[in-house]
């Protein structure tokens, strides 16, 4: 049985708009991630998957509140420290965000080594510089970064490079997850490979022990993690392995998903891209029953009134609907006949 | 491509060179690109190789340091105000960045109304002119009601994005230019939007040029596609051939740097 590195139950944060409304962003998340294993959080824009990670860092800061639930890293219970205690013992340590334009952390006026003495003696006073160099070149060359780097400014390196900069800097603490979010999307095709090869290769060379990676792009998550979280207007409404997620989705919203899913492969221009109607539902006033019903195709009236609790469908799968497995996937199948007819 | 079908613009030899001496840059060397009607193009390629540039110069926002446009046959002239308009009536764009697309003084009404009075509906009725805005909405699953009087920054990404294609709708072009129009949205939007694309195709019969890196996308919707790299079309062909049997280096690169899930993902290559 490997450690568990991250574990949280039932965690709910909140968003204080200006008006004193409240905004659950998070509700009721309870998620695991063991060593050595990644986890990929999936959904629409606005579902919560960058509360989320926020959250998870236990770094708190208005509008965002945190509510109810635990956090245990590496058996420690983050939650309810203080932004400032945060920031010294668990940011770097524990946990690592690289957020998704995370090149702009870098200062303009000041070379890469600069920034990477500045991250390390914020959390170790009794380090010598020619120690840290040492240290951060031994790092850059296992992710295959060259040495010239340390001595540049910003200014002379290409996007994907400082991008790669800045998940290298994050990890220099050997922190025991990583949350990265959306550490792609900004970039090409090949320097977005070049980032997920390195996150791989960090995961390898342990310097970090989990991760956890949020993206709306499933062919990338499916490459890229070991199990697939589904978010939908901050509820979790499917965990499966990656494998199932993409090509056996129960819950009618990551079935939608997936229908949108676009690869240069064979078969792609055969199949009509199905898009979901409607938009996610406004979290000042949540529904009453399953919050997708109102764009589920399933829907029934009864979904409507009654709230759905997450449904344990075996091997870790768990999925958030009040239909069996069997009659989701009878109801998909028939779709399917249908548009081939 | 059947011979029997018109072309519909076309270029020779069209280069853009930047700057001079130390700092001179050609960002598209001699061109050449066939536009047939009614049919879809792709432009793929990374980042610098030029394929916004292109685009510009096809849109006639920046003049070209070299070569020729020919727009059904006839060189293209837009030497005065009033030709450009003319042209523009012709050729349209949807951009890459929604939120910079409008002018954000102008009320949603007004956006709508300066394609109807484009077409030549300046003397319509005003229950006329409603009727023509809300069809439009209603064609890409607005509401007119609830957009009169707004700003465009009330609206989401993908609701302007949308809305854009409620301009193109109205204006009836010959020719619609993409210049990553699904960049910036989610991958769930991106579906709605390229539907409602193919779909307006389909209605008015436009030619579209799709502007993208996003190889796949490219397969999804083109059937013609050209591969860009360094200011040059290093591969041309229809999708299948171009995407599923890749000749060149370049373009084989560009199709492994894809996650894909039905082939293995070759991370040692990069």
């Amino acid at each position: 049985m490997a450690n568990t590195m991250l574990e949280v139950h039932e965690l709910t944060t909140k968003y204080v708009t200006r008006f004193r409304e409240d905004v659950y962003a998070v509700d009721h998340v309870s998620l695991k991630v063991e060593e050595g294993k990644s986890l990929g959080i999936a959904g629409e824009s606005g579902c919560g998957k960058s509360t989320l990670a926020l959250s998870l860092m236990g770094y708190y800061f208005p509008p965002l509140h945190y509510m109810s639930g635990d956090i245990l890293i590496n058996g420690t219970n983050i939650s309810g420290m203080k932004p400032d205690d945060v920031r010294k013992s668990i940011l770097g340590r524990e946990i690592a965000y690289i957020p998704q334009a995370a090149m702009n952390a870098l200062n303009p006026t000041q070379k890469i080594i600069h920034f990477i003495e500045d991250v390390i003696l914020e959390h170790d006073l009794y380090v010598t510089k020619k120690d840290i160099y040492e240290r951060a070149r031994k790092l850059f060359e296992t992710v295959g970064l060259p040495a010239e780097v340390l001595e540049k400014y910003p200014v002379e390196l290409s996007g994907g490079m400082k991008q790669r900069t800045v998940i290298a800097v994050s990890v220099l603490l050997l922190p025991k997850v990583l949350i990265a979010d959306e550490p792609s999307s900004a970039l090409d095709v090949t320097s977005q490979k070049m980032v997920i090869k390195m996150l791989k290769q960090l995961m390898e060379a342990g310097f970090i022990s989990s991760m956890i990676f949020i993206t709306h792009e499933l062919p990338l998550l499916y490459n890229v993690t070991d199990d697939i979280m589904v978010m939908y207007a901050g509820q979790i409404v499917e965990k499966a392995g990656a494998q199932e997620a993409v090509f056996d989705p129960l819950h009618p919203y990551s079935k939608g998903l997936m229908g949108s899913i676009i690869v240069p492969e064979k078969g792609l221009r055969d199949v009509k891209l199905t898009a979901i109607p409607g938009v996610p539902p406004n979290l000042k006033k949540p529904p009453m029953g399953c919050r997708f019903a109102e764009r589920c195709k399933l829907a029934k009236p009864e979904c409507r009134v009654t709230s759905v609790p997450l449904r344990d469908a075996g091997n870790g799968r768990t999925y958030r609907c009040i239909l069996s497995e069997n009659e989701l996937r009878e109801a998909y199948a028939r779709e399917a006949f249908q548009n081939a007819k | 491509m059947p011979s029997d079908k018109k072309i519909c613009l076309s270029t020779s030899g069209l280069t853009k060179i930047y700057g001079f001496g130390a700092h001179r840059t050609v960002a598209v060397d001699h061109v050449d690109l066939k536009l047939y009607e009614g049919e879809v193009v792709s432009i793929v390629g990374e980042s610098g190789s030029g394929k916004t540039t292109l685009a510009k110069m096809l849109l006639g926002l920046i003049s070209s340091s070299e070569g020729d446009i020919y727009f059904q046959g006839v060189k293209r002239d837009i030497s005065s105000q009033k030709k450009k308009q003319e042209y523009w009536k012709n050729i349209q764009a949807i951009f890459q960045d929604p939120f910079s697309s409008y002018n954000i003084f102008n009320k949603i009404d007004s956006v709508l109304l300066d394609c109807i009075h484009m077409r030549g509906g300046r003397n319509l009725s005003r229950e006329k002119k409603v009727e023509l805005m809300t069809e439009a909405c209603s064609f890409v699953n607005l509401k007119f009601e609830e957009l009169t009087n707004k700003y465009p920054f009330e609206l989401s990404g993908g609701q302007m994005q949308r809305l854009m294609i409620a301009r193109i709708f109205l204006l009836k072009p010959k020719i619609l230019l993409a210049d990553e129009p699904t960049s910036m949205i989610d991958a769930c939007s991106r579906a709605t939007i390229l539907d409602m694309l193919m779909q307006l195709r389909k209605e008015i019969g436009m030619t579209v040029i799709f502007i993208t890196h996003d190889i796949g996308l490219a397969y999804y919707v083109s059937d013609t596609v050209y591969i860009m790299e360094h200011g040059r079309f290093v591969e041309f062909g229809s999708a299948d051939e171009v995407i599923l049997q890749p000749r060149e280096p370049y373009t084989q690169r560009l199709i492994n740097d894809v996650p894909k899930i039905y082939e293995e993902w070759d991370l040692s290559t990069v």
